[in-house]
């Protein structure tokens, strides 16, 4: 058993979990179990960051999709629908039209990533951590400053428009 | 000399000498993997005996230092001061039916519990008893801390729409908003000792307090930390969800028997270690203060504990300022509550890290 | 041996399956949920191109790009879901609906 495997065992438990979850997310009738499916989902990405070595997306990914986002779902649902009745997360009329289209774009995709070789030899550095957060304060200062606006915009324009008047 | 020298040696570093000798012994007579899985099962288990025992010496402490400051005496028949208090509890509990409500979602209902405790028991893979004794010493050490224990709102919110019960359900999304507001101003506190430190390691953090401690350097800081993390924990005075008085017992009131002591399980060690983290942050962690204080005046003194004893005894120091808050203060209101966070706390913890940011500049222009 | 093939194929049947849903649901909250498969599907591809390709030489920021990039999408995502979920309760409050097709005010 070396290294390579361990990440292989991971890996194949990590994707199995995360279609099934996604799946989830579509297919269950209750909202709150997919928003619960989702947690799961988001959790298992985590891990798969892990994999990848990129332990602090992972962390920010915990942080903002499984301690921010999710919650501001749960809330939502808890706050709009009879989130206790049995059927609150229907399909609607062109169930049909949307499973072919996905599967026409999973087709593609999967033929294009066939043909398609890539480079070998990547390496994450030992630090990588810091190099992320020079990159983001140094080449990337301008999208980082966007970005902060952004939040800020969109945490004003939820509160105005969620408010009661 | 040497024989004392290894003999302290030894004490400093037990868990991971034992750890050792009894892989090389296991490794005598069994491939290498199924050590490795056995290890593993050894190791699960030591520290879930010891975080059993480290919550049911938290709640005798407890119920003993809130009775004895309000002049009660608490309880003390079950065994010599009452110690064995916890174990009688414990066996209680066990014994206990588990109810599930009729109109409750049983997968919810069910699951809430485990969502609550596996993020208590995660977060003290970063804790360094020592200096050898941490479960991963990972690069984002801290920053997992805030991530695990965001994961715990999930159960909150499970457990509270899972049972079906409007008080339940109130008392889950009070704690949610309550939660959320306040590790805001918990991350942006911890971010100030990152800077100084210059790592969010855990070890690397306790390292760099050699010289100095950084509850000098940042007291707004863990002031901050403080307060947000007697918030997160939903404790006295901010225990507003699980207010007895309005909303009977917020989002368990519906679990009884085993449930109910896993929720106070991951209650208890989410608490220890937030105090074990507030140590290693802002109080040296295993570092031991008479060694520190002697190399200030160039004096070679003797640490006179080993590390992690000293680890012990500064988390139960804070541990106890939890206490000694829920036997002074009363119970704040929802809006008093949401004000502390964005209005004081917040505004606080920017300051401290605009100081903390310039005075570092100015430290490093100077020593250059 | 896991290469970046599998992690392409594994975010493309996410992209999917989220697609699927964001076409298919009729509840607000849902689609939206399924679009943040999506952003995390893409998410994958960025981060396991960031570990598996070589730094090249058009590239002048090394091999982390892809990990900058997935920040930005997990903090635009996160100011989508807020403002989104924001309109949500707006329209709820008037139409007392969270269903796609009831939300037909611009329909003539």
């Amino acid at each position: 058993m070396n290294a390579d495997s361990y990440v292989a065992i991971a890996f194949w438990i990590l994707a199995i979990g995360m279609v099934l979850a996604a799946y989830a997310v579509v297919a269950l009738p209750r909202i709150i179990h997919s928003a619960l499916a989702l947690v799961l989902f988001f959790f298992q990405i985590a891990g798969l960051y892990v994999l990848l070595r990129a332990e602090f997306i992972a962390a920010v990914q915990v942080i903002i999709y499984v301690g921010a986002v999710t919650v501001l779902f749960l809330f939502a649902i808890m706050l709009t629908n009879r989130s206790y009745a049995p059927d609150s997360n229907p399909a609607n009329r062109q169930w049909i039209a949307a499973g072919v289209v996905s599967l026409g774009l999973l087709g593609t995709l999967l033929a294009t990533l066939g043909r398609q070789t890539w480079p070998t030899g990547g390496q994450v550095p030992a630090n990588a951590t810091v190099l992320l957060g020079q990159l983001m304060l140094g080449p990337f200062i301008l999208p980082f400053e966007i970005a902060a606006i952004l939040l800020l915009v969109a945490m004003v324009g939820a509160i105005v428009i969620a408010r009661e008047s | 000399m040497d024989a004392l020298n290894a003999v302290s040696n030894f004490i400093s570093n037990v868990l991971p000498i034992l750890r050792d000798l009894l892989a090389g012994l296991l490794n005598n007579f069994l491939p290498g993997w199924l050590t490795e899985i056995v290890m593993s099962i050894v190791s699960i288990s030591v520290f879930l005996a010891f975080a059993t025992i480290v919550v049911m010496s938290l709640t005798l402490v407890e119920r003993r230092v809130i009775a004895f400051m309000q002049n009660r005496l608490g309880p003390n028949r079950v065994g010599p001061q009452g110690v064995l208090q916890p174990v009688a509890d414990v066996i209680k509990l066990f014994a206990k039916e588990d109810i599930i409500p009729a109109n409750a979602d049983p997968w919810v209902y069910r699951l809430a519990t485990t969502v609550m405790v596996i993020p208590a028991l995660l977060i003290y893979a970063v804790i360094p008893w020592s200096q050898n004794m941490v479960i991963a010493n990972l690069s984002i050490g801290i920053l997992y801390f805030v991530a695990i224990s965001s994961v715990s709102v999930v159960g909150l919110l499970m457990a509270g729409w899972g049972s079906n019960n409007k008080f339940a359900l109130l008392g889950a999304m009070r704690a949610a908003a309550q939660v959320i507001s306040y590790e805001i101003p918990l991350v942006f506190s911890i971010i100030g000792v990152a800077m100084l430190a210059g790592s969010l390691s855990t070890v690397d953090i306790v390292n760099a307090q050699r010289v100095l401690w950084f509850i000098v350097l940042q007291p707004v800081a863990f002031f901050v930390f403080f307060t947000a993390a007697t918030a997160e924990l939903n404790r006295t005075p901010f225990d507003l969800m699980e207010a007895e008085s309005e909303i009977v017992a917020g989002y368990h009131v519906e679990y009884s028997g085993v449930r109910f002591a896993l929720f106070f399980l991951a209650e208890y060690l989410n608490g220890f270690a937030v105090a074990a983290l507030a140590t290693t942050m802002f109080f040296g962690g295993w570092l031991s203060p008479v060694e520190t204080i002697g190399n200030w005046f160039g004096w070679n003194l003797p640490p006179l504990l080993p590390p992690y004893a000293w680890f012990f005894l500064k988390t139960y120091l804070l541990f106890f300022i939890l206490y000694w808050l829920r036997g002074t203060l009363p119970r704040v209101r929802i809006d008093q509550l949401m004000g502390l966070a964005w209005k004081v706390l917040l505004p606080l913890a920017l300051a401290n890290l605009a100081l903390t940011s310039i005075g570092l500049y100015l430290y490093r222009v100077i020593t250059t | 041996m896991i290469t970046l093939q599998h992690f392409l194929v594994l975010s493309a049947v996410i992209f999917s399956i989220g697609l699927y849903g964001a076409l298919a649901k009729r509840n607000v909250v849902a689609v939206l949920m399924c679009i943040e498969l999506m952003f995390n599907a893409v998410n994958i591809t960025l981060v396991a191109f960031a570990r598996y390709l070589p730094a090249t030489a058009g590239n002048p920021y090394g091999p982390l790009t892809g990990q900058v990039f997935a920040l930005f999408i997990i903090a635009v995502a996160a100011a989508e879901a807020a403002v989104a979920l924001a309109i949500i309760l707006a329209v709820y409050r008037t139409r007392r609906s969270v269903n796609v097709e009831d939300v037909n005010l611009l329909q003539s």
